[in-house]
């Protein structure tokens, strides 16, 4: 697997001038490893959504928010450059919290962005929709009702057609905004099944709330509180050896669930995760 | 008074006013469709039919060139209203306006919704004489248009805000252009966004007022978009306050038309706004 760095951040400030001024974010600079999945941790309100909006620069369809630093996208700034805001959003997709379908029938919410964004033929449009399906495990459970409103589908694969439609763009960087946070357990679990089988094709950048999910899914952490960047590191270190005092407390407060199988004389009493934060 | 008295006695009150209104309704309603009804058993050509060359003295013929006066009139100006509302009420959005514009622009619309549509039929005269013209169809259809869109616009605009931010964001996300992410929005609106136009389309064919100083009043059949016409609310006025009996009695027959017209609209903005709230997110809820 390669470490190739696929998107840094330079010194990323964000602030939200609305009636009183929040800082979001305040001067992070970071690194994202290519085809590795990323998870952004940290309290509620750290700025993590922002961290991860501001990597497409979809925060700005927000009014109010003013944004310095540079995003490098491979070696090109996504700020200060040439090329359309549009062009920047297909090679870094979103993936919203809350399962959202776009108004259009399933096969057209995969077939949307591919539409946009270049010329297909039906046939064509046809395979493209088949793969993408088939790449979020929705395919066999949609195939005969491509025509139905992507809407009436459960939460679940709601949000499996997200990550469908947007891969079905093709881009560079994937963003994922908690998105297991609004699913019941088996179908944040089918989610989470999917986003480890998409992690060894894709960069993967994935906001939770969650340190089992982060531990489960994630190949590198970045913790993020009150708006700076505390500590990044492999996932194993992190929740191993955490370097800051402040990545100690947060661990500590979460460690619950054991991170490896090795039995630990403490976990093994303590089956029952108990959720603390 | 007891807190349980007091809520028996709304509850009463509740009930009673629901229930006068819905009797008013059902018997405007069923007056209309009583009497109107009866027209047409007698004379089922009357709507269909051209009006004689002394109609409204002695009834001969039928009003043919209200019904066709109406349709063209309404239903261009439901075409060009909806179409400048819809743009506006994108514009009205985050998208394009800071909140303060928003708030500007949205005050005018209310003070537009409010103005009384006489006010419309003279400011659209006023134009009329300025140029020379004479009052026509297409003036009617002007005059109806500026009427039908603070209505339209407030509608499709509560719509769009309603709709979820999440369709924004994916669609942004998805590398979609403003104008794109607009037509996304109002798709996901669209049970709102027609509801508000067939309520202006509803509206426009129902008033009178905006048309009567503009249209030019025909008794005639009209032949293009400069020759004067009338409309339905309009001849409706002119035969129930006639001489001649059955001539009045075809003003019944005229708002049977009328209102078989509006109800069938609302069924079908009901079927049209089911078909799409299956595809809005969130599913069959509206």
């Amino acid at each position: 697997m390669s470490n190739e760095t696929a998107i840094r951040t330079e010194d990323l400030e964000v602030t939200y001038t609305g009636n009183r001024e929040v800082t979001a974010l305040d001067g992070v600079s970071t690194e994202f490893a290519e085809n590795k999945l990323t998870a952004i941790i940290g309290p509620s309100g750290c700025g993590k959504s922002t961290m991860l909006k501001s990597l497409n620069r979809l925060h700005e369809i927000q009014p109010n928010a003013e944004i310095s630093g540079e995003v490098y996208l491979g070696d090109e700034g996504i700020y200060d450059t040439d090329e359309p805001l549009p062009e920047i959003r297909r090679r870094v997709g979103y993936v919203p919290q809350t399962p959202t379908a776009l108004p259009l029938s399933i096969y057209n919410n995969v077939a949307y962005g591919a539409k946009i964004h270049g010329n297909y033929s039906n046939s064509e449009l046809d395979d493209l929709v088949e793969s993408y399906l088939r790449k979020v495990n929705l395919w066999d459970e949609v195939k005969d009702r491509l025509d139905d409103p992507g809407a009436e589908l459960s939460t679940g694969q709601i949000q499996r057609l997200c990550l469908a439609r947007s891969l079905a763009v093709e881009p560079e960087v994937l963003l994922c905004d908690e998105v297991t946070s609004a699913l019941d357990p088996i179908s944040a679990e089918q989610v989470e099944e999917t986003l480890e089988d998409l992690k060894e094709e894709y960069t993967i950048i994935m906001v939770t709330h969650s340190m089992d999910q982060a531990k489960r899914l994630a190949d590198d952490v970045v913790f993020l509180y009150l708006g700076e960047l505390v500590e990044t590191n492999d996932t194993r270190s992190f929740f191993e050896n955490p370097q800051n005092e402040r990545t100690q407390e947060f661990v500590k407060g979460h460690t619950a669930v054991d991170y490896d199988d090795e039995p630990d004389e403490e976990s093994v009493t303590d089956e029952q995760p108990v959720a603390t934060r | 008074m007891d807190r349980y008295t007091e809520q028996r006695l709304f509850g009463l009150l509740a009930r009673a006013s629901a229930a006068l209104i819905l009797a008013v309704l059902v018997m405007v309603v069923g007056v209309t469709l009583w009497r109107g009804g009866r027209v047409f058993i007698t004379d089922p050509a009357v709507a269909v039919t051209p009006p004689g060359s002394r109609y409204m003295l002695d009834g001969g013929g039928g009003f043919l060139h209200a019904v066709l006066g109406s349709i063209f009139i309404v239903v261009p100006a439901t075409v060009v209203a909806s179409i400048l509302a819809i743009s506006t009420a994108i514009f009205l959005q985050s998208d394009y306006s800071s909140e303060r514009t928003s708030d500007v622009i949205n005050m005018f619309l209310n003070v537009l919704w409010g103005t009384p549509p006489i006010v419309y039929g003279v400011f659209v005269l006023t134009i009329i004489i300025a140029a020379g013209a004479q009052t026509s169809l297409i003036f009617g259809t002007i005059a109806i248009a500026i009427f039908q869109y603070p209505i339209m616009t407030r509608y499709a605009d509560e719509a769009l805000r309603a709709a979820p931010d999440t369709v924004k964001e994916a669609s942004y996300g998805l590398g979609a252009t403003r104008f794109e992410t607009a037509r996304m929005t109002v798709r996901a609106a669209l049970p709102g966004v027609i509801a508000g136009i067939i309520m202006g389309f509803a509206r426009g064919i129902g008033d009178a007022a905006t048309v009567l100083f503009t249209a030019g009043r025909s008794t005639q059949m009209p032949g293009g978009p400069f020759d004067p016409a009338t409309t339905l609310p309009i001849l409706i006025f002119e035969q129930a306050a006639s001489f001649n009996a059955e001539v009045r009695s075809h003003a019944y027959a005229a708002s049977f038309v009328l209102i078989i017209t509006v109800l069938a609209l609302i069924l079908v903005s009901k079927l049209l706004a089911g078909k799409f709230a299956r595809f809005a997110p969130g599913g069959r809820h509206s």
